[in-house]
């Protein structure tokens, strides 16, 4: 039998494309990408990343000044987005702000201010500088934390740090929360800004392409950093609700190896198993499914397998990692939020920059945008330690 | 909401394991910090145990005594894994890393620094593939991580092991993370009882107000020295045996309030 349901009741995503849905709706129609050569800060990196322009103009201050740092000036430019604030105050008056849950994932958090106390340090005793504040900038529960204070929210709070599956990871946890009674909304989403340990941290692993990254081709050769945040309020679907529903999730763990996706996808298809067996679907009702597809050659061949074994080769896939970049634990909740945007409007987005899948490949990848009316899509979110998510998305034909 | 406690893990000084630790929680032996860490539950491939960090040999110790004692197959299990601070020697090498002229990171460093790689080495250990998920909330890691193994035990009606760990920062962070001894353990928790089942856990909510403390004074500099050690409270519960009321420290203002039956 079929999960209950969760509507998507407010939604909100700012990344390389812009600060909020309109920025990101139009770029992905007129197929223009938000990546660019690598300007971040002093790194001197042959990469491309996707940047969220102005993060370093616009500090929190006065109350907030305490959580000071780009993963929370993210966070917060993002709320301030498409009313996703008054949103979020409106279900507070609703239900009680200590009735509703906040689960953000995020995976490196605001390690950009630990980079930087590092830089500060006293040459002679090596002390950092006396206003560093971890506890609201680089624990993990920081961004969930100031999100929880801004939004004046007082119930369960979570942080969820699975690596590029973390903010996927939040859906399925507020999901559990809520059948469980612990808080009766929950604001889910994620952040990740962009910090010298990733992008260098991707590069000595080989993994960042010095080109926009092309997923599916068959000359891709690695990913682009990038950073997001996006938030979306959850609340139990209505009967006949015609909002976007949150229709099932799938979790599992590889068990293979702490960076190397299980070759044949083993967990990857267990999850997307998961997401259909919860909603009470078929493979063949998926109208499209937007994939990890990370442009790396063997997290695109991995995918590609297990959405093979799953879906068989008619399923419309695509990759949106061209037009944002790999936005890490941000990822599953900027796609997951794509994918609302595609039910809602019957779009089926291209793979921005790939020009020639791979003949070894044969996920039925599209190459440029389609217009249908869509009524179930999957997003797939995977990241390291082998932790894998699936999120099924649909919405009532209306 | 309610949830069997089927199996206990622990790894902390003065606290090796739960035969050991128990008679110390229940007031019956002394608490003495000078017996060492044991890892001898760690069940990881020998090239990965070579490479294994104190934060990723504490949790699976933990993990490792929780599994064995319930007597139940890893791979039937789902897992929490609750850490406020992650693998802080990871993160320092890579900040320290960073500030070299070539900045050249270690890829195995950059593996370990994310926040579930105990998890993953878990999952590798054991062959799990079950639902898995890595979390923290600052001091309140210990109460949030439970708030989901209970739900993830209860909706999929599964074993599910939270382990909680932490281990103290690295010398530069010291002044600006309290984080004193290394702390972890484990909790088997079942959505029905087990024929080894020691305890339930029902009526789990969050409500406002101040958590227990310990009444011998050493347990308690332990329970605040670190957030994996907020568990102490329960585990003393469990220890003693009996029915109570706890209520463990949560979010600021807040406590997590839940009523504990031992067998």
């Amino acid at each position: 039998m079929a999960i209950k349901p969760l509507a998507l009741t407010a939604r909100t995503v700012t990344n390389a494309l812009g600060r909020g849905l309109d920025a990101s709706l139009s770029a992905l129609r007129c197929g223009e990408s938000g990546l660019r050569p690598c300007d971040f800060e002093d790194a001197a990196l042959a990469t491309w990343i996707g940047r969220v322009a102005g993060l370093e103009d616009e500090p929190l201050r006065g109350d907030f000044a305490a959580f000071d740092c780009r993963n929370n000036r993210l966070a917060r430019l993002a709320l301030e987005q498409d009313d996703f604030a008054a949103a979020a105050a409106a279900a507070a008056a609703r239900y009680g702000p200590d009735r509703i849950g906040v689960f953000v994932g995020t995976s490196t958090s605001g390690i950009g201010a630990t980079e930087q106390a590092y830089r500060q340090r006293d040459p002679a005793t090596g002390a950092l500088p006396e206003n560093f504040d971890y506890q609201h900038t680089h624990n993990v529960f920081s961004a969930a934390d100031f999100i929880r204070s801004w939004l004046g929210l007082s119930g369960v709070a979570l942080a969820l740090s699975t690596a590029c599956s973390s903010s996927a990871k939040a859906f399925a946890s507020a999901w559990r929360q809520m059948s469980a009674g612990f808080c009766d909304a929950a604001v889910v989403g994620g952040v990740d800004s962009l910090c010298l340990t990733t992008l260098y941290g991707f590069n000595a692993l080989g993994l960042a392409s010095p080109r926009p990254c092309r997923p599916w081709d068959i000359e891709r050769d690695g990913l682009n950093v990038g950073e997001a945040a996006g938030f979306a309020l959850l609340e139990w679907a209505e009967p006949e609700d015609w909002r976007v529903l949150l229709r099932g999730y799938g979790e599992s763990s590889d068990a293979h190896h702490m960076t190397a996706a299980h070759p044949e996808g083993a967990g990857a298809a267990l999850a997307m198993e998961q997401a259909l067996a919860r909603a009470d679907a078929r493979p063949e009702q998926v109208d499209y499914i937007n994939l990890h597809g990370t442009a790396t050659p063997l997290n695109d061949a991995a995918e590609d397998r297990a959405v093979l074994r799953v879906f068989g080769p008619d399923t419309p896939c695509s990759s949106t990692k061209g037009w944002t970049g790999h936005t890490l634990g941000a990822a599953g909740i900027t796609e997951a939020i794509f994918v609302s945007l595609c039910l809602e409007r019957g779009l089926i987005p291209a793979t921005l920059n790939t020009r020639q899948r791979d003949p070894e490949l044969g996920a039925g990848v599209v190459l440029d945008n389609r217009e249908r009316p869509l009524a179930l899509a999957l997003s797939n979110s995977f990241g390291f330690g082998g932790t894998n998510c699936s999120l099924l998305f649909g919405r009532n034909a209306g | 909401m309610s949830a069997w406690v089927s199996g206990v893990g622990v790894c902390a000084p003065g606290l090796p394991d739960w035969p050991s630790g128990r008679p110390v929680l229940a007031g019956s032996r002394p608490y003495g910090p000078e017996a060492a860490l044991r890892f001898d539950r760690v069940r990881l491939p020998r090239n990965e145990a070579r490479r294994a960090t104190l934060t990723v040999r504490l949790a699976l110790q933990a993990a490792g005594e929780a599994l064995d004692a319930a007597g139940l197959d890893a791979g039937r299990c789902g897992a929490v894994f609750a850490c406020a601070g992650g693998n802080t020697e990871a993160l320092d090498a890579l900040c320290q890393a960073l500030l070299e002229p070539e900045r050249a990171l270690s890829p195995g460093q950059f593996n370990h620094s994310v926040h579930n790689a105990p998890l993953g080495y878990w999952s590798i250990a054991t062959g799990s593939m079950r639902p898995a998920v890595s979390v923290g909330a600052f001091d309140a890691t210990f109460a949030a991580g439970l708030l989901e193994a209970v739900a993830l035990a209860r909706l999929e009606w599964r074993p599910v092991l939270l382990v909680a760990y932490d281990t103290p920062p690295p010398l530069a962070l010291r002044p600006f993370r309290a984080v004193g001894a290394p702390f972890g353990l484990a909790l088997l928790l079942t959505p029905e009882p087990l024929p080894g089942s020691i305890a339930t856990l029902r009526d789990l909510r969050i409500r406002p107000g101040a958590a227990d403390s310990l009444p011998d004074e050493r347990l308690e500099r332990l329970r605040l020295s670190n957030p994996a050690a907020r568990a102490l409270p329960l585990l003393r519960r469990l220890a003693i045996g009996g029915s109570a009321a706890l209520a463990l420290p949560y979010l600021p203002a807040a406590r997590l309030e839940l009523n504990v039956q031992v067998r």
